[in-house]
């Protein structure tokens, strides 16, 4: 059991605020942290790595890692963590990246096996592409088989296609070495493939502690089908009004009467809902 | 023109005070860059200032206050003497102490800007897996700032070879001891010798060349290979 309460004074886009959270967490869980970008996501991250001070307590299984203002220092957790820019050591072979965490060759090619990395071990990073890259990331991450994985956005430079490949390596590696992993993401689709708990942060508070299903789906009531998206342009046509609404990477079409599009401005979060029709799938 | 009894002394003695530095100045400046560029102390601004000092003050204030500083008049350079019979102005240490001061900044700087280039997440990896502050400069830092590491060896070397002033005025120019190749250029020049200072002055001129030739060759092809620009 992880159980960390803590606090910490930030710099906000919107001048201080406290990051406050009192959370417990579950051995081999996985945990997505998730929220608007300064909401405090990555700084939890980075006291529980030990790579950002903080006041309170956090023990994992029994060690302390933090009492009020004394912090055990990164190097003694035994973690893992993943960041966003890969952070590869530019100097070694990808096997000598993982090796320079714990001389285990063993374990070392088991990882790159696992994600079909086995045959580059011998390039220097500068050669691979970033999904390759993010791969030996988070072979290293593993190579001190750490109580626990953190991972900052990882895949959020990738393409859509290798996220997906990815979010399957790092699901497989996680049941493999049964780690707890934390993960920093936006994506709500990422979320859902991989979490199995959501903690929501807004303004340094977790406001949402719940699965990604609840988190993230957006239907209420009667109504059957709701997308989050953006209103990007509302036109004016004849009598009607038509808004453009991007949805992800898709743009759609809504009719508006004039009534809802004088309340509407351009720029905002907007729902988009049916309730008339049942949607399909086709491929 | 008769080279076969041309003085290699000063050469030598050019050569072997930049290597001493060189060597002194890298193992103090290595562990004071680092720090200077991971810290955010207010001391730091502070620190820079004095580090860089030498690069605007004349050689001869430099030198002067050495002179102050170290001779027997003064209580550090009698403590010297006294304890260890070792006289710190006009000989050979006292040139390599001079020089240490003068050239410092230039093997600081280079080092610092290398540091300071360095992705901090990747320090941080190194970090989390384990690996100690020295450890991590040892191994994922240093390896990975060669050019400017490189750039830093040569220019101190280089800048040592090619100083005057400061040597001038701590070390005298006695033969075999303290008179470097362009103190012994002067000399020829002041005896109106235009035929050596101009062998000795091409000498300088060509190593040199060539020396910062080898460096920016070197350091094209490294940041070709591992995609540092």
């Amino acid at each position: 059991m992880i159980n960390i309460n803590i606090r910490k004074e930030l710099l906000g886009s919107s001048g201080k605020m406290d990051l406050e959270v009192d959370i417990k967490i579950e051995e081999g869980s996985f945990v997505a942290l998730a929220g608007e970008s300064g909401s405090g996501k990555t700084t939890l991250l980075r006291i529980l790595a030990g790579l950002e001070k903080a006041e309170g307590k956090i023990t994992v299984n029994e060690a302390l890692w933090l009492e009020g203002k004394q912090s055990l220092a990164t190097q003694k957790r035994g973690i893992g963590f993943v960041f966003q820019d890969y952070a590869l050591f530019p100097n070694m072979s990808v096997e000598k990246n993982l090796l320079f965490v714990k001389k285990d060759r063993t374990l070392a090619t088991k990882l790159l096996e696992m994600t079909h990395m086995l045959e580059l071990k011998d390039r220097l990073p500068l050669s691979l592409s970033g999904g390759q890259k993010q791969r030996v990331a988070l072979c290293r991450a593993l190579m001190n088989k750490p109580s626990i994985l953190l991972l900052d956005e990882p895949l959020s430079a990738l393409d859509p296609s290798m996220r997906t490949k990815l979010q399957h390596d790092i699901l497989k590696l996680h049941k493999e070495f049964g780690t707890t992993t934390i993960m920093v993401s936006h994506d709500p689709s990422e979320i859902y493939r991989l979490a199995d708990r959501v903690l929501m942060l807004e303004q340094g508070k977790v406001v949402q502690d719940t699965n990604a299903k609840d988190a993230f789906l957006k239907t209420r009531g009667s109504q059957k089908f709701s997308l989050q998206g953006e209103l990007l342009e509302i036109i004016e046509a004849d009598i009607l009004y038509i808004a453009i609404v991007a949805i992800g990477q898709q743009l759609v079409e809504v009719v508006l009467d004039e009534k809802e599009a004088k309340s509407l401005k351009v720029g905002q979060s907007v729902q988009v809902n049916t309730k008339a029709f049942a949607p399909s799938l086709s491929q | 023109m008769d080279f076969s009894n041309l003085d290699f002394e000063p050469f030598y003695l050019s050569f072997k005070l930049a290597a001493v530095t060189t060597f002194i100045l890298f193992l103090i400046a290595v562990p004071f860059a680092w720090w200077l560029s991971q810290t955010k102390s207010k001391s730091k601004p502070f620190l820079e200032a004095v580090s860089s000092l030498p690069i605007v003050l004349p050689p001869s204030v430099i030198g002067f206050y050495i002179l102050f500083t170290l001779s027997y008049n003064s209580p550090i350079g009698a403590f010297f003497e006294e304890t260890f019979g070792i006289k710190l102005v006009f000989n050979f240490t006292g040139l390599v102490i001079a020089s240490c001061f003068y050239s410092f900044p230039f093997m600081v700087q280079p080092l610092q800007g290398g540091f300071e280039t360095l992705n901090k997440n990747m320090l941080e990896a190194s970090y989390v897996a384990g690996k100690s502050k020295f450890q991590t400069l040892v191994l994922v830092a240093l390896p990975n700032i060669k050019p400017a590491l490189l750039t830093a060896l040569i220019v101190t070397f280089a800048h040592t070879v090619g100083e005057f002033g400061v040597v001038l005025m701590v070390g005298g120019s006695i033969p075999g001891e303290t008179k470097v190749a362009s103190v012994a250029i002067y000399e020829f020049v002041e005896i109106l010798d235009y035929s050596q200072a101009h062998v000795y002055s091409a000498i300088m001129l060509v190593m040199s060349f060539f020396v910062l030739l080898g460096v920016y060759i070197f350091n094209q092809h490294h940041s070709k290979r591992i995609g540092i620009s």
